[in-house]
C-alpha cells in the first residue's frame, strides 16, 4: 500500500451552471493555449508578442485583409451553424467537409451546364442544388444510422474522402477546362453564375447571419428543434413521448448537411469562382472545434468564428514575414481547443488540496 | 453482550463525507467484530452506501479514520481494501457480463496458478459456504441469484474475513434470502465480520447480532438486536413514529379497462421475453406484478406503453387494440394511458433540460404550426410544483440536479395530468426516501379511487402484498399465476416467482 | 508459372506492405478501444509518429532511434488525449478529433520548416539509412518459393507489424493484465471494485497503442514516401484504421486480415486489369474509403454480440459519479 496520497482532489461543484464562471474559464483557458503557442513560437526562436501582433494585423490591418478574412469566415460559419444541428442530436457528422464538396459539385454543375438562366433564377437554382445535394448526402449516413445503427463519425468521414476524390476525377476527367493548357481544372464560372458582392465580401456573408438567425430559432422555438434536442439528450425518451425517431434523425441530418452544402455553393460561387478540390479547405473539421467551443450556441458562433478567421488568415500572413508554415494555425487551433476541453473539467469540478500524506499505515 | 477480546475487524471513526453541498454522511462512527453481523438500517438516502463505498476506498472521506484490527487504515482504493481483507457485494452487481465466471472471479488478483489450481480452490470454497457456482459460465447467462453469488465468491476468493452486503435481498424471492442468510451465518460461525446494508426491518431482527442506524447521513447509535423493538427502530430511522402500512381503499371495481390477451413478444435476438401473457384491469383497481428482476416486466411495460411491438396478442384499452401501435399513434386513438417507466433519468425524463421543457414533452404536438409554445407547459410545470410540493430552485434548472423524489413527482405529476385511464408504473418508488414512497402511494390510490386501472410494477413484496389488489406473478416472460393479494403469502409469491405454478403453490397451502 | 499467377503474386506482395500502416492504426486503436476509450485521434497520432520518426532518421541516421522517435510521437499525441479524457473526463470524441486536427498540423508544420530550411527545398533521409530499413531480408528464409519473398525479404516494419499484431492478440486473450484490460473496456465500475487500477491501465494503453500507431505514422514516411517528407502524407490511412477496428472486431489476428484486403484496395490501381485502364487515378484512390463506407453498413447490420465494442467505450469512467 502506498504511504502517500495524491496531494489535489477534485470535487463535483454544486453550481455546475454558473455561467459567468463558464466564459471566464473558457477565456483563461484560450489565453493560456496562446501562452503555450507563443512558447512554441519562442522555441523557435520568434518572438511570441511580434508574431502575435503580426498576425492581427496581417488579418484586419488593412481593408484588404478585413475583406479577405470575412470572406474565410462565410464557409466556416454556415457549416459551423451545420454541424450543430447534429450535434444538438448527437449525431456526430464530422463529413460537412465532404458535403460541401457535394454541394458545390451539384451547384457548379447548374453554374456550367446551365449559366443560361436569368442571373437571380442561376444562383437562386445554384443555391438550392447545393442545399439538396448536401443534405442528400448526409442524409445517407443518416439513414443507415436510423435503420441499422451504423456508427456515423466514421461513415461521414469517409464520405468526405469519396466526394475530394469525386472533384479530382471531375477535374481530371468530364468537367476538365479545354482552355487549361492541359491541366487538370475546372474553368471559371460564368460571371452571372458569380455572387455579387456587398461592402467588398461576396453577398454570403448576408446569408450567414441570416442562417445564425434561423438555426436558433428553429432550435430554441420549433417543436422539430425540440425533437432533436429531445432525441440528442435521451433517444429512449424521445420513443418513449411517441418520436419518431429514425425520421427525426434523417430530417436533421438533411438540414445540417444542407447547410454545409450551402455553404460548399457560396465558396464555388462567392469565392473560388470555380470548383476544386480545395474547396473545403478543413472548414468541416474546424467548424466542429467552433460549434463546440461555442457550446452549440449560434449566436456565440459568430465570436468564435471571427477568432478563428483571424487566426487563420494571421498564420498565411506571418508566413511571408517569417517563413512560418502556414499549418501554424491548425496547431493553435488544436492547442486552443485541448485547453478549453480541459478547461471544461473545472467548470464541473473544483479542487482541493489535501497535501500528500494520508493516514499512516503500519 | 459478548465481550471481545481481539480488536474490533472495523472500526470507523468520524467518517464525513460530502458530494457539494449535500452531506452524505456526517461524523459517523460503526464498529464491527469477528464472528458477528451488523445491519447497517437507513432510508434511502440516508448515506449507508456511502459510508462502506468509503470503506471499501471507493470514495475518499473528507474527514475521520479508519481502523482495521486496530491498526489505522489508509484505504485509497478497493485494492488497498481487498489487501487488508474487506470485500464488498455491491448492490448493483459489479461484474463484466461478457466473461465467464471464473475471469470475474480472478479479475484483479494475482497468480493463483493455472486454471486447474484457481478453480480447485474456487470448489473448495464453494463446499465450505456451500455456494453454487460454474466457472465455466458467462455472467450474461446467469439469473439474479446466481451472479449474488458469483460476487460473493469474488469476496471470498480474495480472502476477506470482512464482507459488506449493500441491499442483498431486495432482488432476491424469500427461498433464496434464506439461503442466502444461512451461507450468512455459515460464515459468521467461521469467524467472518459481515456487515449487511439493508432498509427492511424484518430482515435486521431476524440476521443481524447488532445493528446501526443512520438517519439523513449521521449514526443514530448502535443497538443489540435482541434489546430493541421494530418501533423503535423506525423511530430512529425515519425520526418519528410514524405508521408504514399502506392504506388499500377498497377497490370499487367497474369494468375492465385495460384487457392484455395472449400477449407474446421478442426482443432484438428474436429471443421470446413475453410468452402468452393474459391479464385484465377493471377501472378503480391496482394490479401488482410480482417476479425476479428480468423476468418480462419491462417488456411488458414497454410493449403496452407503444415502445415494443408484441410478435402476437392483443391488448385492449377500453375495447381498443393498441398492440403494435407506436406511443404517438395511440395517443391519436384518443387513448389516455401514462407510464412512469423504472429508470426515470433513463426513460421518461430529460436530465439536463428545465422541468418547463420536460412538461412539453408529451403536449408539445398538441396544438397546429411549427412553433413551440412554451405557455401551457410552463403553467403545468407551476401547478405540479406546488401541489406536490416539489422541492427546487426553481423552474429553470435542470432536473437531474433535483432529488430522486423530487423528479419523480415531476415525472408523476406530468403523467397524471392528461387523466389517464391506464397507469402504468415500474418501481416507482425505487431510491425514494420512506415520506416520498408514502406520498406515490397515496398519489396511486388516489388514481386508483378516480377510476384508473393501475399496473404496479414491483419489488418489495410486502409492498405489494399491501398496496395492490391482485397480484400477477411472472417468470421468464410467463404467467406463473394471478391471485389476491388478501389470499396469498410471501413465500407462495416466492415459489411462483421462481416457475412453480399456481396450484401447485396453493396445493403445497 | 503463369503470368497470371506472378502478376497476381507481385500484387500481394505490394498489398502487404500497402496495409502495414494500416494495421499499425488499427492494432493501436485497438488496443486503446480494449480500454475503453475511443480515440479517433488515430490519423493525428500517425501524423505526429511520422513526422517524430522522420526527425529521428534525418537527424540521427539510427533505425533505432527513428523507431523509438515514431513510437514517442504517437504516445505523445496519446498523452495528450489521455490527459484529457482519462484525468479531466473531457468528451472522448472531440478531444480525438481535435487531436487529429493538432497531429496534422504539427506534422506539417515541422516537416514545412525542415524543407524551408534545408538548401534543396526538399528533405530526404539518406540512402545508406533506407537501405537498413527495406533490405531486411533474413537470410534462408528469404529463399523459400513465393512465400519467402513476399514475407522475409522485405521492410522491417513488415515483422515489426505481424510481432506486434500476434503478441497484442497473445497478450489480451492469455495474460492476467490482458483480462484486466478487457474488464475495463467493458465495466471499468466493476473492474475498480475489484482492485483493478483503471488510471493506470487506461493510461499505460492509451499510450502504448498511441506509440503504435506512431509507428504506422513512420512506414508512411519511410515506406511509401521513400524517406522524403511529404505534407499531407498520411492522407486519412488513420480514419481507415479506426474503421478496420471494426472490420476486425476488436481482435488484432483479424486486424492483419483487414489490413492485407485494404492494402490490396490501395494498390489494386497500380495492378488493374487491362479493361479498367479508362478509369482515372482519383477514382481508384477512393476505392479504400468507399469500401469502408460500405464494410461499416455490413457489418452493423450483422453484429454478433461477442463481436462488439467493449461496452464502455466512449465513455469516461469517474468513481465519484453519482
Amino acid at each position: 500500500m502506498r504511504n502517500w496520497q495524491m496531494p489535489v482532489r477534485a470535487i463535483k461543484r454544486v453550481d455546475e451552471e454558473n455561467r459567468l464562471r463558464g466564459v471566464f474559464l473558457r477565456v483563461v483557458a484560450i489565453f493560456l493555449a496562446l501562452a503555450v503557442g507563443g512558447l512554441f513560437l519562442w522555441a523557435l526562436g520568434f518572438s511570441p508578442v511580434a508574431v502575435y501582433a503580426s498576425m492581427i494585423e496581417g488579418a484586419v490591418g488593412t481593408k484588404t485583409a478585413l475583406r479577405m478574412t470575412a470572406r474565410l469566415c462565410i464557409p466556416l460559419l454556415i457549416t459551423s451553424l451545420a454541424v450543430t444541428l447534429a450535434f444538438k442530436m448527437r449525431f456526430w457528422n464530422i463529413g460537412a467537409e465532404g458535403q460541401i464538396g457535394v454541394g458545390a459539385i451539384a451547384a457548379s454543375y447548374v453554374a456550367l451546364y446551365h449559366s443560361d438562366m436569368p442571373r437571380v433564377l442561376l444562383l437562386l437554382t445554384m443555391a438550392a442544388a447545393g442545399f439538396v445535394a448536401g443534405g442528400l448526402y448526409g442524409a445517407i449516413p443518416a439513414y443507415f444510422k436510423a435503420k441499422f445503427g451504423t456508427n456515423e463519425t466514421l461513415f461521414t468521414l469517409m464520405l468526405n474522402y469519396v466526394a475530394f476524390y469525386t472533384i479530382q476525377a471531375l477535374a481530371q476527367g468530364a468537367w476538365k477546362d479545354p482552355a487549361g493548357m492541359g491541366f487538370p481544372k475546372i474553368a471559371r464560372f460564368a460571371s452571372q453564375a458569380q455572387l455579387p458582392t456587398l461592402l467588398g465580401v461576396h453577398i454570403g456573408w448576408v446569408v450567414a447571419l441570416v442562417l445564425v438567425v434561423l438555426v436558433h430559432l428553429y432550435l430554441r422555438c420549433t417543436k422539430q428543434g425540440y425533437e432533436l434536442t429531445v432525441v440528442g439528450e435521451n433517444e429512449n425518451t424521445a420513443r418513449y413521448a411517441g418520436m419518431n425517431v429514425k425520421k427525426i434523425l434523417v430530417r436533421t441530418m438533411f438540414l445540417s448537411a444542407g447547410l454545409a452544402g450551402l455553404a460548399g455553393m457560396l465558396q464555388a460561387s462567392g469565392a473560388d469562382k470555380t470548383l476544386t478540390e480545395s474547396v473545403a479547405n478543413n472548414v468541416g473539421f474546424t467548424a466542429i472545434t467552433v460549434a463546440w467551443l461555442a457550446q452549440l450556441n449560434p449566436l456565440a458562433m459568430v465570436v468564435v468564428t471571427v477568432l478563428f478567421c483571424i487566426l487563420t488568415k494571421g498564420s498565411d500572413t506571418i508566413q511571408s514575414l517569417y517563413n512560418i508554415a502556414p499549418a501554424a494555425a491548425e496547431v493553435f487551433q488544436g492547442i486552443i481547443l485541448f485547453f478549453v476541453l480541459g478547461s471544461e473539467f473545472f467548470i464541473r469540478y473544483r479542487l482541493r488540496f489535501v497535501g500528500f500524506k494520508g493516514g499512516k499505515v503500519e | 453482550m459478548v465481550e471481545h477480546a481481539t480488536a474490533p475487524a472495523i472500526e470507523l471513526r468520524g467518517l464525513t463525507k460530502s458530494f457539494g453541498n449535500v452531506v452524505a454522511n456526517s461524523e459517523v462512527d460503526l464498529t464491527v467484530h469477528q464472528g458477528e453481523i451488523l445491519s447497517l438500517l437507513g432510508e434511502n438516502g440516508s448515506g449507508k452506501t456511502t459510508l462502506m463505498n468509503m470503506l471499501m476506498g471507493l470514495y475518499r472521506p473528507d474527514k475521520g479514520e479508519i481502523y482495521i484490527h486496530g491498526a489505522r487504515a489508509d484505504i485509497q482504493s478497493p485494492h488497498d481494501a481487498i489487501a487488508l481483507g474487506v470485500g464488498m457485494i455491491h448492490q448493483h452487481f459489479k461484474l463484466v457480463d461478457v466473461l465467464t465466471v471464473r475471469d470475474n472471479i480472478v479479475l484483479g488478483t494475482r497468480g493463483g496458478g493455472s486454471r486447474k489450481q484457481i478453480d480447485a480452490k474456487i470448489r473448495e470454497l464453494s463446499q465450505r459456504f456451500d455456494l453454487n457456482i460454474a466457472p465455466e459460465r458467462k455472467i450474461y447467462s446467469l439469473s439474479v441469484g446466481e451472479k449474488q453469488m458469483v460476487e460473493i465468491m469474488k469476496v471470498l476468493y480474495r480472502g476477506a474475513r470482512t464482507l459488506i452486503l449493500d441491499e442483498p435481498t431486495a432482488v432476491l424471492t424469500p427461498q433464496e434470502i434464506d439461503r442466502l442468510f444461512a451461507i450468512l451465518r455459515r460464515m459468521k460461525k467461521d469467524g467472518c465480520a459481515i456487515i449487511i446494508i439493508t432498509h427492511k426491518l424484518n430482515e435486521v431482527m431476524e440476521i443481524s447480532d447488532r445493528v446501526t442506524i443512520l438517519r439523513k447521513g449521521r449514526s443514530m447509535g448502535t443497538v443489540v438486536t435482541g434489546e430493541i423493538q421494530i418501533r423503535d427502530l423506525i423511530e430512529r430511522m425515519v425520526g418519528e413514529s410514524i405508521d408504514l402500512s399502506i392504506h388499500r381503499p377498497e377497490p370499487k371495481r367497474g369494468g375492465n379497462v385495460l384487457d392484455v390477451h395472449r400477449l407474446s413478444v421478442l426482443n432484438e435476438d428474436k429471443v421470446a421475453v413475453l410468452s402468452d401473457v393474459s391479464f385484465a384491469i377493471a377501472r378503480g383497481e391496482i394490479l401488482g406484478v410480482a417476479g425476479v428482476s428480468g423476468s418480462g416486466q419491462r417488456e411488458l411495460c414497454e410493449t403496452i406503453a407503444g415502445l415494443m411491438a408484441p410478435s402476437r396478442g392483443a391488448i385492449l384499452v377500453d375495447g381498443v387494440d393498441i398492440a403494435g401501435h407506436s406511443a404517438r399513434d395511440i395517443i391519436k386513438m384518443g387513448v389516455h394511458m401514462s407510464f412512469i417507466p423504472e429508470d426515470r433519468f433513463g426513460m421518461g425524463l430529460l436530465p439536463s433540460m428545465n422541468i418547463v421543457d420536460n412538461m412539453l414533452l408529451k403536449s408539445y404536438c398538441a396544438h397546429k404550426g411549427i412553433g413551440l409554445d412554451r405557455r401551457p407547459a410552463r403553467k403545468l410545470a407551476e401547478e405540479v410544483v406546488e401541489t406536490l410540493n416539489v422541492y427546487t430552485p426553481g423552474l429553470n434548472s435542470p432536473v437531474r440536479l433535483l432529488s430522486g423524489g423530487n423528479a419523480q413527482k415531476v415525472l408523476l405529476g406530468r403523467e397524471i395530468s392528461s387523466n389517464p385511464s391506464v397507469l402504468i408504473t415500474a418501481y416507482p418508488v425505487r431510491g425514494l426516501d420512506i415520506h416520498s414512497s408514502m406520498t406515490i402511494y397515496q398519489l396511486l390510490n388516489e388514481q386508483k379511487e378516480k377510476g384508473v386501472a393501475v399496473l404496479f410494477i414491483g419489488e418489495d413484496l410486502d409492498v405489494l402484498l399491501e398496496l395492490c389488489d391482485r397480484i400477477m406473478v411472472l417468470c421468464g416472460g410467463r404467467v406463473t399465476g394471478i391471485v389476491d393479494a388478501r389470499d396469498v403469502t410471501k413465500e407462495q409469491l416466492g415459489l411462483m416467482m421462481t416457475g412453480h405454478p399456481l396450484e401447485e403453490v396453493l396445493g403445497n397451502a | 508459372m503463369s503470368e497470371g499467377l506472378s502478376y497476381f503474386l507481385s500484387f500481394l506482395a505490394a498489398a502487404i506492405p500497402a496495409g502495414m500502416p494500416l494495421l499499425y492504426g488499427t492494432l493501436g486503436e485497438i488496443l486503446t478501444e480494449k480500454g475503453g476509450n475511443l480515440n479517433l485521434g488515430v490519423e493525428g497520432m500517425m501524423y505526429m509518429g511520422a513526422i517524430f520518426g522522420f526527425v529521428g532518421g534525418y537527424y540521427a541516421d539510427s533505425v533505432l532511434v527513428m523507431l523509438l522517435l515514431a513510437f514517442a510521437g504517437g504516445a505523445l499525441g496519446a498523452l495528450i488525449y489521455a490527459v484529457l479524457t482519462v484525468t479531466l473526463k473531457a468528451n472522448q470524441n472531440v478531444t480525438g478529433l481535435t487531436l487529429t486536427i493538432f497531429g496534422t498540423g504539427l506534422a506539417n508544420f515541422i516537416g514545412e520548416n525542415i524543407v524551408l530550411s534545408s538548401p534543396s527545398q526538399t528533405a530526404k533521409v539518406s540512402d545508406a539509412l533506407m537501405a537498413r530499413i527495406t533490405n531486411a531480408g533474413i537470410p534462408l528464409l528469404k529463399e523459400i518459393p513465393i512465400l519467402g519473398p513476399m514475407l522475409f525479404d522485405t521492410n522491417i516494419f513488415v515483422y515489426l507489424g505481424i510481432a506486434i499484431a500476434v503478441g497484442m492478440g497473445l497478450y489480451l486473450n492469455h495474460t492476467r493484465k490482458g483480462l484486466n484490460l478487457r474488464a475495463i473496456g467493458e465495466n471499468p465500475a466493476a473492474a475498480d471494485a475489484a482492485g483493478v487500477n483503471v488510471t493506470l491501465y487506461k493510461y499505460a494503453h492509451i499510450l502504448v497503442g498511441g506509440g503504435v500507431c506512431g509507428i504506422g505514422g513512420a512506414y508512411v514516411t519511410f515506406v511509401t514516401c521513400s524517406g522524403m517528407w511529404i505534407q499531407d502524407c498520411v492522407g486519412g490511412l488513420g480514419w481507415i484504421a479506426v474503421a478496420l477496428v471494426i472490420f476486425a472486431s476488436w481482435s488484432p489476428y483479424r486486424a492483419l486480415l483487414g489490413s492485407l484486403v485494404f492494402g490490396a484496395l490501395r494498390v489494386v490501381q497500380f495492378y488493374k486489369p487491362a479493361f479498367m485502364r479508362g478509369i482515372s487515378d482519383p477514382l481508384f484512390s477512393m476505392i479504400p474509403f468507399l469500401v469502408t463506407a460500405i464494410v461499416l453498413v455490413i457489418t452493423s447490420i450483422r453484429l454478433r454480440p461477442e463481436r462488439m465494442q467493449p461496452k464502455g467505450c466512449g465513455t469516461n469512467y469517474d468513481r465519484e459519479e453519482r
